[in-house]
């Protein structure tokens, strides 16, 4: 046999430790390489001239005072789920019910608004608000926590099946509160009186939600990293057995770091519902339980970092919509382009992680 | 010997992964009918050597040729086909499919099962082997598991075998007959390479040694014109002394009694049965028996994290007072002021956490301390630098993740915490598996000074030759019931071995 001997044309190794700025070159690349691929197939597909609809993207954002107020109000609210099911990630827990426990909160605040709208003093009531939406989104996750931590069941397809109970449940009460009898639909609750609306703070109502947010995400910082109970999270996350040789009582951790990832959940329904909607639909989560699974991924469960993925994600969103109307092209495809960026930040990671070496062209001669 | 032309020739084989260079331009030649031993410390690229050679991965530099013809192993299959099988450390089998099953599996051409086992009958012929082709595999002790990979490298053709620590698991009697198939084996033309720690398994058994230091090829030689001193000199890079202490214990105490201790595990099976015994202060209680015998549901009971069907653990205070272990967590332990530690057979699976650093694994038994929300980091810190520099833990820094120092390391950063709670019993799990000779000794030199220090300890062990230097009193278990507690001083190897298999050894032969 006459075969020649080669090496493989290409052979993967892993690296050493990168710095971090080798590290975000990478990501920075990729990011680069999307825009100029994505660029390339809105050429191919609409024959648009691909710089207007970058421009287009930008301007989705950042075009008016007043996009730039929605842009935050949309990253502050993702966030804040991203941030509320991010201790439970960490537990290696995967809490796919953000939408779910966000409905329960915003569920138990319009029921506060609603039926004690004019009873009680507004800060009562407020307060009331807060109090119950924590509570709901608290006993959203506790039953998918309570059925893991003593039967082991699984927590991804129990917390997926609360969503769609919350979700009828919602439908439900929408029907008993709709205005007018009907109608379908609740309407802006106490808009004559604003009766449990947020307080607005400086030139937006948007303020005051960016702010509870932007608290919450360095005190759940700190939590994580340098808190007795952020570390025994850790601990089960990677090993429930070293876990119990140390005598954490896995159970309890579960339950309670659940407690915690639904609380946040449900007052982040309060802020959408108190805050800024100040109405209740089935779609008022705008399924950011879901997405903020990304912020949280693609962040490394670092606070920290989920600003940036958090406004990554809302920013190619928000250019999405915004290409859709000004060149009349179907709204999917800002989907297809945020899919495109996706796919390659999250490829990044792969060539962080390894090198491609290929076969040396020396070797090819003889 | 010498005239003949090697089966296996490596050349400046160099591999590294990342920054770290685990073979740097190694040369090694192997020949058929020759029995040679890889030796090497932790680390020092024996395994990624056989891994090159057998397809897992491939070299950055260097060549291999078989034969005296170049060839490029890309992956395993390559390597089957040249002839080259590796018998792994952990064993690659499916535990619901019979021997033969399990040998066939994957084989390109028609499913014939009858005319495998037929072939698998002859290969067992030949070299002496026992195994049935149609048990299952779940039914198959350890040493006939390994068997059934021996037997399925052959059935594939190969005559160049690697064996990755083949005795870390077996008793010496399945110890003596894996040697007595391997020398038919050579006998027949093959060629074997075995990776071992042990050195008397080394100069019985192997024809030629080759050693490894820190990736580089040191020398190879036979193994008659050398012996175990000269060759822990050449793995260490300098001369150590290779005997264990075993101080007379100072003023044994009872420090721990267990009586007819009971445990079922999950499946309902009896993992202990009966188990009674007094472990002292001032004392190290070895642990013998073929692995699985209960050893880890003896310490995991006694550490509070095994579920007790019947049976008591008394901690006995030096004042005579008695304290109930069982039904107790570590955390209810430790909180009754019961110094107790343990080094699990698991390191990094239970004892550990693999990707957290060294001073964040310092705090998996203090970060309850001090009052407040938030842990004290500074503390485990210090410690973690203390147990590196103490314990010559070589790493590249206290927060690098443990996961990737080698397995020496790893375990001088378990036992460096469990001692430094300045405990007064403490538990080892096979306390030096995988460790190579040098890491060893650092071993049982700080678990003989815990014992001078007045800590009971309690030493599961799987080298009879150790345990039979190191213990004062070996406790043998057979099948969950105590066979027999022997005195460490007089013992006999043989008869503890015998012990091990049959219930108060055997009193005839």
């Amino acid at each position: 046999m006459n075969k020649r001997t080669r090496e493989p044309l290409i052979h993967i190794t892993k690296r050493g430790e990168l710095r971090w700025y080798q590290a975000w070159a990478i990501r920075g690349g990729a990011i680069l390489l999307a825009l100029i691929f994505a660029g390339v197939i809105t050429t191919l597909l609409t024959g648009e001239n691909p710089v207007r609809v970058y421009a287009a993207i930008w301007k989705g954002s950042f075009g008016s005072t007043r996009k730039l107020w929605v842009l935050g109000q949309n990253i502050a609210i993702l966030l804040c789920v991203a941030l509320a099911v991010t201790p439970a990630f960490r537990m290696r827990c995967w809490n796919l019910g953000g939408d779910g426990q966000m409905l329960a909160g915003g569920l138990a605040t319009a029921a506060c608004m609603i039926l004690l709208g004019d009873k009680i003093p507004n800060a009562l009531l407020i307060c009331l608000m807060i109090v119950t939406s924590i509570i709901a989104g608290a006993i959203w996750a506790f039953i998918p926590a309570f059925f893991k931590a003593r039967f082991n069941t699984n927590e991804t397809l129990f917390t997926l099946m609360m969503n769609y109970i919350a979700i009828q449940l919602v439908a439900y009460f929408i029907v008993v509160w709709e205005v007018p009898k009907g109608a379908g639909q609740i309407g802006i609750i106490n808009q004559s009186t604003n009766a449990g609306w947020l307080p607005q703070i400086g030139p937006s109502k948007y303020l005051l939600n960016m702010i509870v947010v932007a608290l919450l995400t360095v005190a759940m910082y700190l939590y994580l990293n340098y808190s007795k109970h952020g570390y025994e999270i850790a601990v089960v996350g990677e090993s429930e057995r070293t876990a119990r040789y140390v005598g954490i009582k896995v159970d309890r951790v579960i339950i309670r770091t659940m407690l915690l990832s639904g609380a946040i959940c449900g007052l982040a329904g309060m802020l959408l519902v108190g805050g800024t909607d100040h109405t209740l639909t089935t779609t008022i989560t705008g399924s950011r339980g879901f997405t903020a699974v990304m912020v949280s991924w693609l962040g490394k469960f670092n606070p920290v970092w989920m600003i940036f993925t958090s406004f990554l994600l809302v920013f190619l969103g928000k250019g999405g919509s915004e290409i859709a109307t000004n060149f009349g092209l179907s709204s999917s495809f800002g989907d297809i382009l945020t899919g495109i960026i996706l796919f390659f930040i999250i490829g990044s990671e792969f060539f962080i992680t390894y090198r491609i070496n290929f076969r040396k062209a020396a070797e090819k001669e003889d | 010997m010498d005239n003949k032309t090697p089966a296996v020739k490596m050349r400046n084989i160099t591999k590294r992964f990342g920054p770290v260079v685990a073979n740097d331009k190694v040369w090694l030649d192997i020949y058929r009918g020759e029995i040679l031993a890889l030796l090497g410390e932790n680390g020092s690229g024996k395994t990624t050597l056989m891994n090159m050679l057998s397809g897992i991965y491939f070299p950055d530099e260097g060549t291999i040729s078989i034969d005296g013809k170049d060839v490029v192993i890309r992956s395993p299959k390559d390597a089957f086909d040249l002839g080259i099988g590796m018998i792994h450390q952990h064993f690659k089998l499916v535990d619901v499919l019979t021997a033969a099953e399990n040998i066939v599996l994957g084989l390109p051409g028609k499913l014939d099962l009858k005319t495998a086992s037929k072939k698998i009958r002859e290969i067992c012929d030949a070299y002496g082997f026992e195994v049935d082709p149609d048990q299952k595999i779940y039914d198959m002790s350890v040493s006939q598991k390994q068997t059934v990979e021996i037997v399925k490298v052959l059935y594939r053709g190969a005559d160049i075998l690697i064996l990755d620590e083949p005795t870390a698991v077996l008793t010496p009697q399945e110890t003596d007959k894996l040697f007595a198939v391997l020398r038919n084996m050579r006998n027949d033309g093959k060629a074997i390479v075995i990776i071992t720690h042990k050195m008397h398994e080394v100069e019985a058994l192997s024809d030629r040694v080759a050693i490894l230091r820190h990736g580089q090829f040191i020398g190879d030689m036979p193994t008659a014109r050398t012996n175990a001193q000269e060759m822990t000199n050449m793995m260490v890079g300098h001369a150590v002394t290779l005997n264990i202490d075993r101080p007379e214990p100072v003023n044994p105490k009872p420090r721990i009694e267990v009586k007819g201790l009971t445990v079922r595990n999950i499946e309902g099976i009896v993992k202990l049965d009966d188990v009674s015994f007094t472990a002292n202060s001032g004392e190290i209680l070895g642990i013998a028996g073929i692995s699985g015998c209960g050893q880890k549901e003896l310490l995991e009971a006694i550490a509070g994290l095994q579920p007790v069907e019947s049976g008591s653990i008394s901690y006995i205070e030096d004042d005579g007072r008695r304290e109930e272990l069982l039904g107790k967590d570590p955390l209810a332990i430790a909180e009754m002021g019961v110094a107790l530690s343990f080094v699990p057979e698991d390191r990094l699976g239970m004892g550990l956490v693999g990707n957290m650093d060294l001073s964040d694994n310092m705090m998996l038994r203090s970060f309850r301390r001090g009052h407040g929300l938030f842990t004290d980091r500074r503390s485990p810190k210090k410690l973690a630098e203390t147990v590196v520099q103490e314990l010559e833990v070589s790493t590249p820094s206290v927060s690098t993740p443990v996961r990737r120092l080698s397995g020496g390391n790893v375990q001088k950063v378990l036992v460096g915490r469990e001692i430094a709670n300045a405990p007064t019993v403490l538990l080892t799990a096979y306390a030096v598996r995988g460790l190579d000779i040098n890491s060893s000794y650092t071993i049982y030199d700080l678990i003989n000074r815990q014992k001078a220090a007045g800590v009971a300890v309690i030493y599961v062990g799987e080298d009879l030759d150790v345990l039979l230097e190191l213990a004062d009193r070996i406790l043998v278990l057979c099948g969950g019931k105590v066979s027999g507690i022997v005195p460490g001083r007089g013992a006999k190897k043989r008869e503890v071995g015998m012990m091990m298999t049959k219930l108060g050894g055997a009193k005839d032969e």
